[in-house]
């Protein structure tokens, strides 16, 4: 399927202002560039989850477990823990293998679950993921526990490195585009894949697994293939994520990030990636914007903090997402399925 | 003298303490529409799911297209030419009545993810081929103009003929329909008598369980009866209507 004119004069104009972004950014202070860094992996990583939840219906609830495989693969391999400095170009295909296993270890044992009790097993296994990284420190040291990994490799081509500045363009603005052109790469994998013969067996199964399997869809290998495609992106964020940090921690990968991944992923609108990419992106800047905005905005108009900016922030944030789904249920930008079908009974 | 094409033998099912079938045992030629019929309860889509591979069985053989089939998981019935549709109609409501069709050619296809990803030429001229395949069925079972509505939006006899389209695109040998009849209208069921008659002439062999006596009796080559689990009678339809035991267990024993 093409893209229609106006589909590409938007595209056009978005493209323009990806670009010139950072340097925006930039003039507000760097730690926004990295704001927004952040929000890319984000974005990567409910695009991931929307195979598992938005395509195939199967609710995940530890799907950080291989954000954290794709981080700890990078971070292992590259720092001088164990004084391996691996090329980022063969880490992060690897992690995204490693992740993509892990992803299918975690299908294998939960292929008769749906719903609540796969999402009961999901959660436990995200768990089980971050208490081993916790703990492999001994009687072999692995993952150096709870202190986590430091002083991971940026990436690095030649003598170009990521995260010295070079010019006009600072380390964050180099991942910058680099997560620019990942996230290309997976929004075109994933138009592709949900218009193909697997995508539309995904979508078969989240609609009726019965029926999928006496249409002579293998409802097994099918389900497998969805957690690990999912599984993998997430391990590609996980690698991108230890190398714009320079360390990581089991303390990165709990449950919560999960959470709020798979608030993204239905804010936005389940299985729709644009929806899903404006969801995750939303869900990122919000709470940055809050965090900057609250203080003075109490400040003008009480003199003095009433509320604690977190709380506040916090507070907000929750209200948001409840209003949304009272007003929005199918998500802000639903897949077009579930909005004509909303239309439908409009008439 | 036309070959048989499937083959059950002692065929038992039990639930529980229920024997839901006992012994069943029949063969359906090809060719020919075959009709299941029995009161409420008597087993017959305990069979079907027997068939497709949907339940396990307990005992007994089934033999199709002269081979065992191993029923082991309904995709692999599918694969090996058997296609059904259900009692209460199971289609992809959020999809449309094409893609609907479209996911039926899946058993039929290859191209997997890195096909996908990379939309190589095979992928491509694949997809173009299922596309237009299922837009041939979707004309076949007559709602053509529908292709692009979501199938849970069609009325409930273009959903019947959907459901027959996406049975039809895994190109079975046997196509088994749970009484497709069912809360259809009489224009409907008319329609429907039509489509199945020309499934038959195409060539295709029939399985089909309905309550409605009267378009069994009219459409099937030859019938069989169960009744509680187990097969009373198996013939023509003329011989069947006309069996003693067929009688007894529709309307009860007569009063002497």
């Amino acid at each position: 399927m093409g893209w229609s004119k106006k589909e590409k004069l938007g595209l056009a104009c978005i493209a323009v202002a990806l670009i010139a972004l950072p340097f925006v950014l930039a003039m507000a202070g760097t730690a926004w560039v990295r704001i927004t860094n952040f929000a890319v992996l984000f974005v990567l990583l409910s695009l991931g989850l929307n195979i598992v939840v938005g395509f195939a219906g199967l609710l995940d609830l530890g799907y950080v477990a291989f954000f954290a495989v794709g981080a700890y693969v990078y971070a292992l391999l590259a720092s001088p823990h164990f004084g391996l400095h691996l090329p980022f170009w063969l880490i992060l295909p690897l992690g995204a293998a490693v992740a993509g296993i892990a992803g299918a270890v975690l299908g294998a044992p939960t292929l008769r679950l749906r719903g609540d009790y796969l999402a009961i097993v999901t959660l436990g296994f995200g768990e089980i993921v971050r208490i081993f990284m916790n703990n492999l420190s001994a009687p072999v040291n692995i993952t150096n526990g709870p202190k986590g990994i430091n002083l991971i490799d940026p990436f690095r081509l030649g003598d170009f490195s990521f995260s010295a500045n070079s010019g006009a363009l600072s380390g964050p603005i180099k991942y910058y585009y680099f997560l620019l052109l990942v996230l290309l790469a997976v929004i075109v994998i994933n138009r592709r894949l949900q218009d193909s013969r697997i995508g539309r067996a995904w979508v078969a199964i989240r609609e009726d697994e019965i029926a999928a399997k006496a249409a002579g869809i293998n409802t097994r290998n099918i389900k497998l293939l969805a957690f690990a495609m999912g599984a993998s992106f997430g391990g590609i964020a996980g690698g991108m994520f230890a190398a714009i940090q320079g360390f990581v921690s089991p303390e990165s990968f709990i449950l919560n990030e999960s959470i709020m991944i798979l608030a993204m992923v239905v804010l936005g609108g389940m299985g729709n990636i644009w929806g899903v990419i404006a969801g995750a992106a939303l869900l990122s800047f919000m709470p940055e914007l809050l965090r900057y905005t609250v203080e003075p905005a109490q400040k003008a108009l009480f003199g003095r903090m009433l509320v604690d900016p977190e709380v506040l922030r916090m507070l907000i944030f929750g209200l948001a997402l409840v209003l949304t789904m009272r007003f929005r249920p199918a998500g802000l930008w639903p897949e077009t399925r579930h909005k004509r079908e909303l239309d439908a009974d409009r008439k | 003298m036309t070959g048989v094409l499937l083959e059950a033998r002692n065929i038992g099912k039990k639930f529980g303490g229920v024997q839901a079938l006992k012994d069943v045992s029949l063969t359906i030629r090809r060719g020919e529409i075959y009709g299941l019929i029995g009161p409420n309860g008597a087993g017959k889509t305990t069979l079907f799911n027997v068939f497709t591979g949907l339940y396990p069985r307990d005992g007994g053989e089934v033999l199709f297209a002269g081979r065992p089939l191993t029923l082991e998981s309904p995709h692999t019935v599918a694969a090996a030419g058997i296609a059904r549709t259900f009692q209460n109609i199971r289609l992809f409501g959020n999809m449309t009545a094409r893609e609907n069709v479209m996911v039926g050619r899946h058993v039929r296809t290859r191209a997997g993810v890195f096909g996908a990803i990379l939309r190589t030429p095979a992928e491509r001229a694949e997809e173009a081929a299922i596309r237009r395949s299922a837009s041939e069925l979707l004309h076949y079972v007559g709602i053509a103009d529908r292709a692009d509505d979501l199938a849970r939006n069609l009325s409930y006899g273009d959903q019947r003929r959907l459901e027959i389209a996406r049975a039809l695109a895994t190109e079975p040998q046997l196509l088994a329909l749970d009484e497709p009849a069912a809360g259809m209208n009489a224009t409907e069921t008319v329609g429907l008598r039509q489509l199945i008659e020309g499934l038959r002439k195409d060539g295709l062999t029939v399985l089909l369980i309905e309550h409605d006596v009267k378009l069994v009796m009219g459409l099937c080559d030859r019938v069989a009866v169960l009744e509680y689990g187990e097969k009373i009678a198996e013939d023509v339809p003329e011989a069947v209507k006309n069996n003693p035991k067929v009688i007894e267990a529709y309307l009860g024993t007569s009063a002497h």
